[in-house]
């Protein structure tokens, strides 16, 4: 909302400060300023001066001398400008003066300076001004000429402050007013908060009573049938209209704001709307059939053309403004072309009703109109303003001149809400706030804002423009306000101490986070949502349960319409935009949800998996991320062997080159190069590997406790075996057995030597284990470790794995 | 034997201080104090001396040994210092060459500037926790007094699944969760991922992060909720930073306020950062609104507390001066190796 202080201090006269002193204190009692401009910080010695003559230039054909009064003295001025004349009054700007920009509303920031020069050979001492010249619009200026000199009409005083003349020794304040606060989306409404904020009287205008002997009620009638959706009518009426420009003052208040000036009418419902807050319309009576309004949902499927000449489909939900015999407006959001005021108007209807804001938020959005009168019915207004405002509408009618106004008011306001009043609770107040402020300053500020205190309930009363002050914790922010915000004191929570901690699930996170990282993976962060197309890209079968994906209703279009269910799809993309960008080596880790719907449509809250996801190109391979994985798992205290399950076929990793990770009989997760198809799609031309780990389990086997065991003081025994063993019997299937056969004898199995070749025939393979055997408490004698060696090989023999010969 | 003695005593001492490196030093030992050695054959002929004269020769014997190992030891210490010496000069390197270092991987910045914003608040008792981010309407609007046709619910521009179910729109809804458990007092703040229909540009993201911060208990007063933010700001903007709070307007806090804290670039002199006003917005926050508490179950005549919720995005981009939001999801390694 924009306002001119000028405007603001019309209520408040007696407020005095720069408007950084405005904007500061404003800002610290609630109203926040969210800028301003200083209409005259561009322009500088300006005064009204009137041509006496004016003469052709000898050397150019476009350009005259004028010879103009200045009050003091009389200068000449050259001037290219098509529409002055002798005896014109126009601004003008001294030697040494500033304008604000060019005549085509080019703005300098600064200001342009003015000196005498010549103009072809012509001594010019001074510059005339267009409105734009000084910073201004024909929006402001309705009456200024489309192109030339301003004409500041026979009335100014030659000699006298130009820019004081037109009302630009004015700022323009821009507020952000809080949507709990209805009564300061008007000039009112600030201008109290300025007085309550500056300590300075605050003084409304005084609304007369109008109208002549005739009345309304007469004349028109009203009836509201859908009272929940209207819950206030007023409408008076004006007769013998005579359409003009409306004064300068009033102009220039409405532009400041924003509002273009058009005339009288329509000026005066636009300046009660923002003095007041409260949107006004007006009819042509002459087109209201039968001089009736009725107020009605609208037919489903109700066909109307609003005034700016669209045609708008309605529905039932919608609120109608219809005369006896057709719908004339879209209930505070805009009137119809057929009942619109045109430059014929002789009589017409005001209009100031209360309608219900969630009603008119909800139509404004469905028939896609939002106006000025909308944004404000939508707060939801108060209906003891609507009264207050058409009175208002009517004295400036007749202070203008603008037409008679007739005596009556025609008020539907079936339920009159009743007045409130709350406790005054100065303790509770001072409790919540942790403040010692007196019961008298408490109420001196209420006093301010227009809540008066009644001595005998020890209640205050709450006017009805303040429909946010419910409770206590309401009036403790009045206290908190004026009392100011930076005077609370600052202390810490006493009472109970707490422990601080991250949840357990975090600290495995965290432990992810600096495993992957020390093993040179980067945090990564991708959106939760994605495009459909993500399955195709990854191969996912049409009935893989992986595209059972939640829907969003009202996406950022396609590429952001369904909630992951798999967490590689922001992985590859992530790879891809480094390899796009010729980065090496990439290793990135992601830590994020994916969302697995119960049932689709979704009826309660999907599963929300946090996923702990590797992926990587360049240098390393398939065994680089398993090291990586069992670090993990070691780390977080899982200390049981894994199992790598070769058998479950992702149709997005390498047929040959996927396994499921299985701990302690449970997949947690799985881990493979990237299907090159797959890498493809994402124009990754390089093996790519991706570990992916479904973190609820790793968070429910974690343990961070740690025991510790003695340092073996007894010698170890070392057994090399070396076997021989058809291709296809995996490594782990014989480790399994040697761990299995070993018994709690055996410390340590590892491979050491893996061989395919002549030597050992087609389709075998030799492979070599070295076998660690210690016992806690005695050196093991020989015999003791052959017995179990020969278990061993037994079960190796099982697998068709011999020893070599 | 005195003569016999005597000599091989001077031609040891002389191998001995001719000798130039500890290989050779030790074969002179060999030579004369081992097994087959000189002096160990002097001894060896000790059967051939008459039995009075043994113990006296016995002791030559003795002190010939001790003076050359004497001067064995001597010799030997000198030959390890410039041996020592020598090895040193020949392992001098050149330290400019470069470094070899462990390629580790780095943080997001949003989770470096998480973890600065957890390490204050656990530093002051809070617990760290989380809610869903797919989340019932109830929890995100409803409970946190925003009812239904809310124009809250339309500025915040909230993605849909269903009518009853949203994509959170602030970690705000967290602390419903934590209120109804029942347990007081609370002290929480938790992280967490929220959703806003904005199109993708410098500074909007329809996917960003937020730090809900929950204080429920006796006598929890707006004084509290100001220090404690005090000591937040000056924890993670620096010892001198100011703060100023605004009031505000939130459906679940009342009184609300916006809180500036003074520009860490500028110290408050105003620039191009803090757009001349040498203050930055950096949070929200408030009393709870005790009609949010009656509706978790919190008696609020009992009880009071306050909340706060953090942009965690915008600590990054201001803290770590980064121009452009989208660089928080492009993931690459080029921007990431930066934290």
């Amino acid at each position: 909302m924009n306002t001119a202080l000028s405007w603001i201090k019309a209520y408040v006269p007696d407020l005095d400060c720069t408007a950084q002193e405005y904007t500061d204190a404003m800002t610290l009692t609630g109203t926040k300023v969210e800028g301003f401009e200083c209409l005259d910080a561009d322009i500088d010695k300006i005064i009204v001066g009137q041509i006496i003559r004016i003469e052709k230039h000898p050397d150019a054909d476009k350009l005259v001398i004028c010879q103009v009064d200045t009050g003091s003295e009389t200068i000449q001025i050259v001037t290219g400008a098509p529409n002055v004349y002798e005896g014109m009054k126009v601004p003008v700007c001294l030697d040494g003066g500033r304008v604000a920009g060019g005549h085509d509303g080019s703005r300098t920031p600064g200001g342009i300076k003015i000196k005498k020069g010549k103009l072809r050979g012509i001594e010019s001492c001074g510059m005339m001004c267009s409105i734009e010249e000084l910073g201004s619009s024909k929006d402001f200026y309705p009456d200024a000429p489309e192109d030339g000199i301003y004409d500041m009409g026979p009335d100014a005083v030659t000699g006298s402050d130009a820019i004081e003349a037109l009302g630009l020794h004015d700022v323009v304040f821009e507020y952000e007013i809080t949507s709990n606060r209805v009564d300061c989306y008007s000039v009112l409404g600030i201008a109290r908060e300025a007085s309550a904020t500056f300590r300075k009287k605050f003084i409304p205008p005084e609304v007369k009573e109008t109208g002549n002997g005739e009345n309304v009620n007469d004349m028109v009638s009203v009836e509201v049938k859908d009272t929940d959706l209207c819950t206030r009518y007023c409408a008076r009426m004006v007769k013998n209209i005579k359409l003009a420009p409306s004064p300068a003052w009033m102009q220039r208040r409405l532009a400041a704001s924003g509002i273009r000036p058009i005339n009288n009418i329509v000026d005066i419902t636009n300046y009660v709307m923002e003095e007041y807050g409260q949107p006004m319309h007006a009819y042509d009576y002459d087109m209201l059939a039968g001089h009736k309004i009725v107020v009605r949902r609208a037919a489903d499927g109700e066909v109307f053309r609003t005034l700016d000449g669209q045609d708008r489909t309605l529905d039932s939900s919608m609120l109608m403004i219809c005369d006896g015999e057709k719908a004339v407006g879209l209930a505070g959001i805009m009137g119809g072309e057929n009942s619109k005021i045109t430059d014929n108007v002789k009589t017409m209807l005001f209009e100031a009703a209360c309608f219900d804001g969630t009603n008119i938020r909800l139509s404004s959005k469905k028939a896609g109109l939002r106006t000025d009168a909308s944004g404000k019915f939508e707060k939801g207004l108060d209906p003891y303003n609507a009264e207050a405002a058409i009175n208002r509408a009517c004295q400036l009618v007749e202070e203008l001149g603008a037409g008679e106004v007739v005596g009556g008011m025609v008020d539907v306001f079936p339920v009159k809400p009743q007045a409130k009043s709350l406790p005054f609770e100065p303790d509770k107040y001072n409790k919540l706030l942790g403040t010692n402020v007196s019961r008298e300053d408490m109420l001196s500020y209420f006093e301010r804002l227009g809540l008066d205190y009644d001595k005998d309930s020890d209640e205050i009363r709450i006017p009805s423009f303040r429909q946010d002050l419910l409770r206590t914790c309401d009036m403790a922010e009045e206290v908190a306000r004026f009392f100011g915000y930076d005077k609370i004191p600052v202390t810490l929570p006493s009472g109970e101490s707490t422990s601080g901690k991250l949840s357990f699930k975090l600290r495995v996170e965290e432990l992810a986070r600096q495993v992957a990282q020390y093993c040179g993976f980067s945090q990564s962060m991708n959106y939760s949502f994605e495009s459909p197309k993500a399955f195709d890209k990854l191969l996912i079968p049409e009935d893989s349960g992986l595209r059972q994906a939640i829907t969003i209703m009202n996406p950022l279009g396609q590429d952001f319409s369904i909630m992951k269910t798999q967490a590689l799809n922001g992985m590859l993309s992530s790879l891809a935009t480094n390899y796009n960008r010729k980065n090496k080596n990439v290793r990135l880790y992601e830590i994020g949800n994916i969302y697995i719907p119960k049932a689709l449509p979704l009826t309660e809250l999907p599963d929300e998996r946090t996923r702990f996801t590797l992926g990587m190109y360049g240098e390393g391979d398939f065994f680089t991320m398993k090291g990586v994985v069992e670090e993990f798992f070691e780390k977080a205290g899982l200390k049981k062997r894994i199992i790598y399950n070769p058998d479950h076929k992702k149709p997005f990793l390498h047929p040959g080159r996927q396994a499921d990770i299985v701990y302690d009989g449970q997949t947690v997760g799985y881990l493979g190069e990237v299907h090159p198809v797959v890498a493809g799609n994402y124009g990754i031309n390089d093996r790519v590997y991706y570990a992916d780990i479904d973190m609820p389990y790793i968070v429910e086997l974690a343990d961070f406790d740690k025991k510790y065991e003695g340092i073996a003081k007894f010698p170890a025994s070392t057994r090399d075996i070396s076997l021989v063993a058809d291709k296809s019997v995996m490594i782990g299937t014989m480790e399994d057995a040697i761990i299995r056969r070993g018994g709690k004898l055996l410390e340590s199995c590892s491979l050491f030597d893996i061989y395919e070749g002549e030597q050992v025939g087609e389709g075998k393979k030799s492979v070599a284990f070295s076998l660690v055997f210690r016992a806690k408490d005695r050196t093991l004698a020989d015999t003791e470790i052959n017995e179990i060696m020969d278990k061993i090989l037994a079960e190796l023999t099982k697998l068709g794995a011999v020893l070599r010969q | 034997m005195r003569e016999k003695l005597q000599a091989i005593r001077e031609k040891a001492i002389e191998k001995i201080m001719s000798c130039d490196n500890l290989d050779k030093l030790n074969e002179i030992r060999v030579a004369y104090l081992g097994k087959k050695g000189e002096l160990t054959g002097v001894l060896k002929g000790m059967k051939d001396v008459a039995a009075e004269d043994r113990p006296k020769v016995g002791a030559m014997v003795n002190e010939t040994r001790a003076a050359i190992e004497e001067k064995l030891e001597e010799m030997k210490s000198v030959l390890a210092a410039s041996e020592m010496e020598e090895r040193l000069k020949k392992e001098v390197i050149d330290v400019t060459l470069p470094a070899r270092r462990n390629a580790v991987g780095h943080s997001h910045p949003n989770t470096v500037a998480l973890e600065e914003i957890e390490r204050i608040f656990v530093g002051m008792g809070y617990e760290v926790v989380e809610g869903p981010e797919v989340e019932y309407d109830y929890y995100n609007f409803e409970a946190l007094n925003i009812p239904a046709n809310h124009p809250a619910k339309d500025e915040q521009d909230t993605f849909y699944i269903n009518s009853d179910i949203v994509l959170r729109t602030q970690t705000s809804s967290t602390q419903v969760h934590e209120m109804e458990k029942g347990k007081i007092p609370i002290r929480m703040i938790a992280p967490g991922r929220v959703f806003r229909s904005d199109e993708v540009d410098a500074t909007h993201s329809p996917s960003f992060h937020q730090v809900e911060g929950l204080v429920i208990d006796k006598n929890i007063t707006f004084a509290d909720l100001k220090g404690t933010l005090a000591v937040f700001a000056r924890e993670l903007f620096g010892e001198k930073t100011k703060v100023k709070f605004r009031p505000h307007h939130f459906p679940f806090t009342e009184p609300s306020a916006e809180m500036d804290v003074s520009c860490f670039k500028c110290g408050g002199k105003g620039c191009r950062f803090c757009k001349d006003s040498g203050w930055i917005e950096i949070l929200g926050c408030g009393m709870v609104h005790p009609h949010v508490l009656e509706m978790s179950g919190i008696d609020p005549e009992k009880y009071t507390g306050f909340a706060f919720g953090i942009g965690l995005e915008r600590i990054a981009l201001l803290k770590y001066e980064i121009d452009d939001m989208r660089l928080l999801y492009e993931n690459d390694i080029r921007f990431l190796n930066q934290f």
